[in-house]
């Protein structure tokens, strides 16, 4: 990490400069996450006078919870199918939008309106499409015969929060797309006109080739928003239920620690969770140290 | 991908209008249902278009609330949704600047430390560390106060980089000329860099303040009393109340739509420097 070949000289100025953000750093970021993985290897008593060290029993435990095992489950299924439809309808429509000549300012405008709403926001507007007793969707599956009630039905629960997560992050997806093809070419795409290549082929053999990079670099994206910001979703509408149908692995490691008390638990699970977001984090940055390099 | 002939062309067109109709019911549906008396949506055919409640139920939601279903009126949730917006992207971009700045214009010994603990935030968000943060906060006192709302999720590894990207950028040249005319760092940070980095600084301004504003487990977590309640999490009790069968579903929306207004005003009306801002920070 190198510097201005120019510097000034001094080091109480640079440190002063770097105070702030190195206090709260430490005492917000670092600190509370040692701690963390501290009490991951504890145990407190029932009457939580006295912890004692017990290694990794709260991992084995963990390991052997159905509970939690079914949590991890959850939140794969719902990761996967938040990045992949939030991914490809982004994508149609970048796709689109980069076709029209005409308009396609205005729908660029129109579509990135979710991308501002906040999760649990997002997620109380289609709590309230889909109500059970008066939602405006829940009448049209009415019509087309589909029984819709997700509090008593764990499948449409979990959908729910899939909708609402993805909705807004389609706007997100669809921008960097938009972006990643306005980079190709043009004369690349008249050149396989020339050819004959219909655009279908066209999309296939020229376009998303090149958008490899942005759509490698979305799907780590999304999977991060769909690990780590989705605890709003679920607290605002389901509240995890029905049954366990949608505790995803933020929503427990809340619920364990902060209504359940379970310490130990708790904080092994955001030593797990911390684990994740290493290896995510780890994976973004050597890719965009490849994308760097090119 | 070029040309192509009117028919595909209008087919796109349509198929354009249609997902953007679709993307954007849940919000046209809120304000529609924000627009009308409570007792419009309970039976017979949904409505799809304005009713006349619209000054009736902002009025209610915003000002008077509905003291009967202990709906309490939101405009203090949208001051402190407001306040935290602003301090966390205003505090954000100040430390992460003079941060930058220290890092990209001296070397100094525990230079490359400090990069790193910067770098390390980004592999920590709240979500990991909820109870010891919280444990935190609680010993210092802040809990609900303006500062615990703030100031514990205001490092940012993201706008540090950014603008240590765009500092790499200046030229040196710029720095000699300043040291010639005798101006020491403080001088040339604030008549120079400052100046020269405004269009990041907005830019990134624009999606700190969605960020701040959009917060919901920290709000929820630092509050334990209404009276530093955020709009975004404060929405939450509302929507239960009424999803458990109180025919206040408007008054819910008219909320929604009163707090989801200031971070879609923002976007629309700087476009261009909000996808700037969007596509550096991700960088």
């Amino acid at each position: 990490m190198q510097a201005k070949r120019v510097t000034f000289g001094g080091t109480a100025l640079p440190l002063a400069l770097l105070a702030p953000q190195l206090a709260v750093t430490v005492v917000f970021f670092v600190w509370p996450a040692v701690q963390a993985v501290i009490t991951s290897f504890q145990r407190e008593d029932a009457f939580g006078l006295k912890t004692e060290f017990v290694g990794l029993e709260n991992f084995r435990d963990l390991w052997a919870d159905p509970l939690y095992l079914e949590s991890f489950g959850t939140t794969m299924i719902f990761s996967a199918a938040v990045a992949v439809s939030a991914l490809v309808v982004g994508l149609l429509l970048a796709v689109l939008v980069d076709r029209v000549s005409r308009g396609a300012e205005i729908y660029s405008a129109l579509l990135i309106w979710p991308y501002a709403v906040a999760p649990a926001l997002a997620a109380i507007l289609w709590a309230f499409l889909l109500n059970p007793s008066i939602g405006p969707l829940t009448r049209l599956l009415r019509v087309l015969g589909i029984a819709w009630n997700y509090n008593v039905d764990g499948t449409q629960a979990l959908i729910l929060i899939v909708f609402a997560s993805a909705w807004k992050q389609v706007s997100y997806n669809f921008l960097f797309f938009l972006a990643g093809l306005q980079s190709i070419p043009r004369s690349l795409l008249e050149a396989a006109s020339i050819d004959a290549a219909g655009p279908w082929r066209q999309f296939r053999t020229i376009v998303f080739p090149l958008l490899a990079p942005t759509t490698f670099f979305l799907i780590v994206v999304n999977v991060v928003y769909a690990f780590f910001d989705t605890f709003g979703v679920v607290h605002a509408t389901t509240g995890g239920g029905p049954g366990q149908s949608t505790t995803l692995l933020v929503y427990k490691v809340w619920k364990d620690g902060f209504i359940g008390l379970n310490l130990g638990s708790s904080s092994a699970q955001s030593v797990v969770l911390l684990v994740i977001v290493i290896a995510l984090t780890a994976v973004q940055f050597r890719f965009l140290e490849r994308r760097i390099n090119y | 991908m070029v040309g192509g002939r009117l028919g595909s062309r209008l087919l796109v067109h349509a198929i354009l209008i249609v997902g953007i109709a679709v993307m954007l019911t849940p919000i046209w549906l809120a304000f529609v249902v924000s627009t009308r008396p409570g007792s419009d949506f309970m039976t017979g055919d949904f409505p799809l278009w304005p009713g006349p409640d619209f000054v009736k139920n902002y009025r209610t939601a915003l000002i008077d609330g509905q003291p009967g279903a202990g709906l309490q009126p939101v405009g203090h949730m949208l001051w402190n949704s407001l306040v935290m917006a602003l301090v966390i992207a205003a505090g954000k971009i100040a430390i992460s600047f003079i941060s930058a700045f220290a890092i990209a214009w001296f070397r100094f010994p525990f230079r490359v430390a400090a990069f790193w603990i910067i770098f390390i935030t980004l592999m920590l968000p709240v979500e990991v560390r909820i109870l010891p943060t919280f444990a935190v906060t609680a010993s210092l006192g802040l809990l609900n106060s303006y500062a615990g709302l703030t100031i514990p999720i205001i490092a940012s590894a993201t706008a540090t980089f950014l603008f240590r990207q765009v500092f790499m950028t200046i030229p040196d040249e710029l720095t000699e000329a300043a040291r010639i005319d005798g101006a020491g760092p403080l001088r040339f940070l604030v008549d120079m860099v400052v100046p020269l980095s405004r269009t990041n600084v907005a830019a990134l301004f624009i999606i700190l303040f969605i960020y701040g504003w959009n917060q919901y487990l920290w709000p929820l977590l630092v509050t334990t009393e209404p009276g530093y309640e955020t709009v975004v999490m404060g929405i939450q009790r509302l929507a239960q109340s009424a999803s458990e069968g109180s025919p206040y579903w408007h008054l819910v929306m008219t909320t929604a739509i009163l707090a989801m207004l200031p971070p879609i005003a923002i976007v629309l009306s700087m476009r261009k420097l909000f996808v700037r801002g969007l596509v550096e920070t991700e960088k």
